[in-house]
């Protein structure tokens, strides 16, 4: 039985649920359900979508929300919260180490050719160091859990996290639904996290601008999954939403088309990837940058977050050496731990992999969304010896874990309560100081049984709350 | 404020405004075919034609039926200027710059294509016809309401309008050219009943059948019509209403920016024009080149402002 995060075996509420349960007993389900479809509702006159690649005819989805929060403790978030902000100063710092003296590599902790071929390293920012010295600013970190205490971080989303629009819909729907709830329970707020992100972006403006930085969102376009976010970021934070058309170099800045001319800007926080930021410099197809703006970038006249060339820290080969970096760089052990991690590219471990997929989950090194991936226990005979030939293929391109028994938290359905599987992404800001927002976006599974919580995937969420206790 | 997102909403509410109209244009188009024994096929084509769109409808379809223009004007995504197109093309602009609308503004847009969409998802019958075009008036009615209460009267207020009155404009000059000729005292059946249902059609294609009367108090009269769309300044879909607007519109931005460009001068010298001239000096001359100069005029205008507050990448 997975550990349910609401009820233990004997159908009592835990401890940070109780208050909530013992309201749920009140409700008729019937209402509930209501609720949830006026939810769907309010979600799909804002706007609240989210496109799923290849699939045309729906180019724009909702992203189906559940009306269950889920409920963390203020001393489980203590110890996540501690978890994350030292797993983040090790990120940063591995990047700076990475393009600049290698010492870890010297050290033989991490393999040079790991860093060296890997597509996510990029020599451009060898040498580089970012205003302020932070390279990943914003950070989503995936955490699932498996039991009392059990916590295991996933992943580090350490390029363009997304999701955390997600975060504040689903706290705002839920407050406008339920504001009962946030009396009987003291739940730590999400909701400034569009100001604290701005004072954070603002933070590490190029030493060079005087007065107040200005700051704007780039977006690769309303045709992109996540626009949705981008541009309630900057409406939230009351920057512009710009695209690489507006942007153009002038005078050794980066500055954007207005109605009176040009203007310069000094923070981008860009939600474009890394290939597509200069054609001058990367992809020179892409017509989503702003060609030049790596040149004004060395040259220290504006601040990119995240940085370029950040993926060479949360890609999913380097994670399995994730608790050596956390020691070497912090000289503490890690205090989140890492799911136990196979590298295929081990000939070894390759075998044993092959020799147990039915057991565990495949994933490509460079895949994100839950695309390109296996679920051993939930994968046919077929899927598994066709997974195994790409596997036998290309080795270094996989990574395998086993199957974590992850938690469950109830869903509404039809009959009430209903549990399914959940991971969490907290959000974390760094500028001179470190910042996790208490809360996060929960996915959720919402097929019974189904471990694959992306919404790519037919993915729910969840509000997320963190108690005051 | 970007220029892209000048550009988006000038964009938005010209397809919002043009949406509105085909529907009016819809909407007088059925009517003729009720009042009108037969060859309605007439009234369709000159509907076609008021929307611009006749020579790309012919190339799609062989003859002109009523329900083939119907459907073409209202749900033809080929049709950039079909209800569904304008709908969604106003709702793309919108998304694209969300963060310059009010809450309030984006949802009555995007609930709008939304409501539009569903309805318009598959061919439509007669007897739905009415209650469709009363939904598409009343979806864009809401956007404008919910502009109008929310929306802070700055710069992003006066492109957003510039967009409405520059396509209204240009769709009330449209649909007198067309209908041009039914206008002319010369015309051998004046006073016919033929004539009665072809100037209410031009009305009611600008939602003016009733406020004519209001103003003129008297039958239909071709020049009191063509007085009313193109003089008359209390009249809101009229050509020196609209001139108006964009002139206020255009004096704001340049208060507010401090500098008076190639656009105002165009515009005051259009807002001039249609002051210092008489209907009859208009009809005497020629309506159909009246209405010709004034299009293109109308055109070149739009493509100025696009220049001068830099809407797009040069």
């Amino acid at each position: 039985m997975p550990f349910d995060e609401m009820l233990t075996e004997d159908s009592l509420p835990r401890a940070p649920y109780t208050g909530y349960f013992n309201w749920h007993s009140g409700q008729k389900i019937s209402d509930l359900i209501k609720k949830s479809r006026d939810a769907e509702n309010i979600f799909r006159k804002t706007g609240i979508t989210f496109a799923v690649y290849g699939k045309e005819d729906s180019a724009e989805r909702l992203i189906p929300f559940d009306i269950v929060p889920r409920i963390i403790s203020g001393s489980e978030w203590r110890k996540l919260a501690q978890g994350i902000e030292q797993r983040v100063m090790a990120l940063n710092a591995f990047l700076d180490d990475i393009y600049h003296k290698q010492e870890i590599i010297k050290a033989g902790r991490v393999p040079r050719i790991l860093i060296e071929k890997n597509d996510a390293f990029l020599p451009e920012m060898i040498g580089m160091r970012p205003p302020g010295g932070v390279y990943t600013h914003i950070i989503g970190t995936d955490i699932v859990r498996t039991g009392e205490g059990q916590f295991y971080v996933l992943e580090d989303n350490a390029r363009t996290p997304s999701g955390v629009s997600y975060m504040l819909e689903n706290r705002e729907t839920m407050m406008q639904m339920f504001p009962e709830l946030f009396h009987l329970n003291k739940v730590r707020p999400v909701e400034n996290y569009p100001k604290l992100l701005r004072h954070s972006l603002a933070a590490v403006a190029p030493p060079g601008c005087t007065g107040k930085p200005r700051i704007a969102v780039l977006t690769p376009g309303i045709f992109n999954s996540a626009f949705y976010e981008h541009a309630y970021l900057a409406d939230q934070m009351g920057v512009e939403l710009v695209e690489g058309s507006d942007l153009r170099v002038i005078d050794g800045k980066v500055a954007m088309r207005t109605t009176r001319g040009y203007v310069a800007i000094d923070v981008l926080y860009r939600r474009v990837d890394d290939d597509f930021l200069d054609p001058l410099t990367f992809r020179p197809d892409s017509t989503l940058g702003v060609p030049g703006i790596m040149d004004v970038y060395r040259a220290g006249n504006i601040t990119i977050a995240n940085a370029p060339g950040t993926g060479i820290a949360d890609d999913k080969a380097i994670y399995s050496y994730m608790p050596e970096i956390v020691e070497f760089y912090t000289g503490q052990k890690p205090i989140l731990e890492n799911v136990p991690t196979y590298r295929c590219s081990e000939p070894d471990t390759l075998a044993y992999v092959l020799d147990n997929l039915a057991d565990l989950v495949v994933k490509e090194v460079h895949g994100s969304g839950g695309y390109g991936m296996l679920v051993g226990p939930a994968a046919s005979k077929r899927e598994r010896s066709e997974f195994a030939a790409k596997l036998k293929a290309k080795p270094g391109n996989y990574i395998a874990q086993p199957t974590l028994s992850l938690s469950t938290v109830p869903i509404l359905v039809k009959k009430g309560l209903a549990p399914r599987h959940v991971d969490l992404r907290p959000f974390v800001l760094v500028s001179d100081k470190i910042q996790i927002i208490p809360g996060g976006l929960t996915r959720v599974a919402l097929k019974e049984g189904s471990l694959v919580v992306n919404s790519s995937q037919g993915g729910g969420t969840k509000d997320t709350w963190v108690l005051e206790d | 404020m970007l220029g892209r997102t000048a550009n988006g909403l000038f964009w938005m509410f010209r397809y919002i405004e043009r949406a509105e109209n085909t529907a009016r244009l819809i909407d007088a188009g059925l009517r003729m075919s009720l009042t009108r024994m037969h060859g309605h096929e007439e009234e369709w084509e000159s509907v076609l034609r008021s929307s611009g769109v006749f020579s790309s409808y012919s190339a799609a379809n062989s003859e002109v039926t009523s329900a083939d223009a119907v459907n073409y004007l209202l749900r033809d995504k080929s049709n950039p200027s079909s209800i569904l197109s304008a709908i969604e093309a106003a709702r793309n602009n919108g998304r694209m710059v969300r963060t310059a609308l009010t809450r309030e503004a984006w949802e009555a847009t995007n609930e709008c294509y939304l409501d539009i969409k569903a309805q318009l998802a598959r061919r439509v019958s007669d007897a739905e016809m009415p209650e469709i075009i009363n939904n598409i008036k009343q979806r864009t009615g809401l956007i404008r309401g919910a502009f109008h209460g929310t929306m802070l009267r700055n710069e992003l207020f006066n492109f957003s309008r510039l967009g409405t009155f520059i396509e209204r404009a240009d769709n009330t000059s449209r649909i007198l050219d067309v209908k041009y000729y039914v206008l002319l005292p010369a015309v051998s059946y004046v006073g016919s009943s033929l004539d009665n249902v072809q100037w209410e059609s031009i009305l009611r294609s600008v939602s003016a059948h009733r406020s004519y009367g209001w103003v003129y108090d008297d039958d239909y009269k071709p020049a009191n019509i063509a007085d009313f769309l193109i003089l008359n300044g209390r009249m809101p879909r009229s050509l020196a209403y609209c001139y108006d607007k964009i002139d206020s519109n255009l004096s704001y931005l340049e208060r507010e920016y401090g500098e008076r460009s190639s656009c105002h001068d165009m515009v005051a010298d259009v807002v001039g024009m249609l002051r210092g001239h008489e209907i009859q000096e208009i009809m005497d001359r020629g309506l159909h080149e009246f209405l010709q100069d004034f299009i293109g005029q109308n055109s070149r205008i739009a493509a100025e402002i696009s220049d001068v507050y830099r809407f797009y990448q040069d």
